[in-house]
């Protein structure tokens, strides 16, 4: 594929494979891991604990190195942290001697860049942090320290955001209202989401396609197409189809884990849960 | 955590409390006094004074009552007459030993900064060096004294060797274990952005490791107070600690312990700056 075609995914992970060296042995996280993630889309990522999620995120990040295989991010290959690329880590992952005008403005110190102050107060208002610049993370709650860090990550406009479990920390109403944000703003920017959650119901909730990734040696197990129109309601989430959908689901991973070994592929053996 | 450190007490985990809790954990962990939560009320300052009253009234008494000499020891109020009446002859001394201090602390702890942050880049540099380090900093810089008084004679030289002798290690291995506290998800995130490794030194190990930085100059100040007066005592004719020699050989005792009072005093106001930086400056650190 060349990137002037009309059908080149935004984020193209072609036979991901990772394999960790560790004291104890190699361990295989991702094996021939292939995935395409088109222009605006927001495709989730669930899979049994351990099975390589991260793993494969921080690879389309650029932050770790896969031993083998491609991510190619508009047809071209990825080799380390890209601008056009933004992170959403878990648990907001904020500096906590900055406060939170410090925070969103680290993008901007680290490139040597202005703030883009009118982009950023449109975010701050966007999110809901109006008036909490000077607070610092350990005075907001984690709901709002999330928000700061999305804001952080939209900070440089990146076309594609990475999100790394961000709200498996918070409480479930203050998910549900996170939840609703990220459709917000994808509603408003467009970016092209990749979204790691243990939740089903979150990556239901949000994305036009749910991801299966089998148990370790993580691959792609399964996908479904997530049918509702944008803007959702929570209603949805009572519909026949989301209860069917959830439980389709439930059992891939479910049933994934139950039968780890017969997905073995001899790469490399597994001497460890996780690293 | 810092409230775990304090005094528990029922009022402070009542509503409104939040705002008052100190967050400077690392130096708090070193003494009682600083980790409580403040004076807040008149009755508060009435009772502190009221014990201090009762304490050095009480050694006073003691003293008078049992005849004890002044030669062996003297009372709060000889002491503080002789602080008075004599301060104008120790101050240049209490300058003295102020260069010493300042001067060979600065050397020190420079030194041990910059050896700390380098050290720790490379943990493999690290393992060879780290008993050499362990060497320095158990080592009573105090014995070298002599050597260096042979070397350089009796002026500040050794004085300010020793005082940088004794502070550098310390400094330099309280911050080492500062650069070593690694946050992997926040090196990440500098990393995502394309931060160079002296971005990610200067903007996320640097602010992680200034708790334990300030714990680190806090100590070194101490153990270079402690190292300069010692090596005053041992030779040369100025400073704090030459006047202690020079007033106990003089039976002196009310001059002897006004420049005892004075060291302490010293010693709390190391303390206080030290904490008031971390207060400042590490508050975040909950």
């Amino acid at each position: 594929m060349n990137a002037g075609s009309a059908k080149t995914p935004k984020l193209g992970v072609q036979a991901a494979t990772k394999i960790y060296h560790m004291a104890s042995g190699d361990l295989l996280a991702l094996d021939r891991c292939s995935l395409d993630v088109h222009a605006n889309e927001i495709v989730s990522i669930v899979g049994p604990s351990g099975c390589g999620k991260t793993t494969l995120l921080w690879s389309m990040s650029g932050l770790h190195r896969l031993s083998s295989g491609t991510i190619r991010l508009d047809g071209r290959e990825i080799t380390g942290p890209h601008p056009d690329i933004g992170i959403v880590f878990q648990e907001a992952n904020l500096l906590p001697w900055r406060n939170l005008d410090a925070n969103i403005h680290f993008p901007f110190e680290i490139k040597g860049e202005k703030p883009d102050r009118a982009w950023i107060a449109h975010l701050v208002n966007r999110v809901g942090l109006d008036g909490f610049g000077g607070k610092f993370p350990r005075e907001l709650s984690g709901g709002m320290q999330q928000r700061a860090a999305i804001v952080r990550a939209l900070a440089l406009k990146p076309s594609v955001l990475l999100m790394d479990e961000p709200f498996g920390a918070l409480d479930s109403f203050t998910r549900e209202e996170m939840n609703r944000l990220v459709e917000e703003i994808w509603l408003d920017t467009k970016t092209t989401i990749v979204f790691i959650t243990h939740s089903i119901e979150e990556a239901i909730f949000l994305s036009d396609r749910v991801v299966v990734l089998s148990a370790r040696p993580g691959r792609v197990a399964q996908e479904y197409r997530v049918p509702f129109a944008r803007p959702r309601s929570l209603e949805i989430m009572a519909t026949k189809e989301v209860f069917d959908l959830t439980n389709t689901i439930k059992m891939d991973i479910v049933g994934e884990r139950v039968r780890p070994k017969a997905r073995e592929r001899g790469t490399a053996e597994i001497v460890r849960i996780r690293p | 955590m810092s409230e775990g450190d304090a005094i528990p007490e029922f009022s402070k985990t009542k509503a409104g409390a939040k705002a008052g809790e100190g967050h400077d954990v690392s130096l708090t962990n070193l003494s009682a006094f600083a980790s409580g939560p403040g004076i807040r009320s008149g009755a508060e300052v009435a009772a502190i004074i009221a014990v201090a009253v009762v304490i050095i009234g009480g050694i006073e008494l003691a003293l008078r009552l049992f005849n004890v000499p002044h030669y062996i020891m003297p009372g709060p109020s000889a002491i503080a007459y002789a602080l008075y009446d004599e301060f104008p002859l120790i101050a240049p001394h209490l300058g003295y030993t102020l260069v010493e201090l300042v001067s060979g602390f600065s050397i020190g702890a420079i030194i041990g900064l910059v050896m700390a942050a380098v050290i720790t880049q490379f943990p493999f540099a690290e393992k060879i060096v780290a008993p050499y380090i362990l060497i320095l900093v158990t080592t009573p810089m105090l014995a070298l004294v002599p050597l260096l008084i042979l070397r350089f004679g009796f002026g500040y030289t050794p004085r300010i060797i020793a005082v940088a002798l004794a502070a550098g290690p310390m400094v330099m291995i309280n911050a080492a274990t500062g650069f070593r506290r690694v946050d992997s998800a926040k090196i990440a995130l500098a990393r995502s952005y394309g931060a160079s490794t002296l971005q990610i030194f200067w903007k996320i190990r640097a602010p992680m490791a200034l708790p334990m930085i300030l714990v680190g100059l806090m100590i070194g100040a101490i153990f270079g107070l402690l190292t300069a007066v010692g090596a005053e005592m041992v030779g040369g004719g100025f400073g704090l600690g030459n006047r202690l020699t020079t007033y106990s050989s003089m039976i002196q005792m009310p001059q002897f312990f006004a420049v005892v009072l004075i060291l302490s005093t010293l010693g709390i106001l190391i303390y206080v700056l030290f904490f008031l930086i971390g207060k400042k400056w590490a508050s975040w650190e909950a």
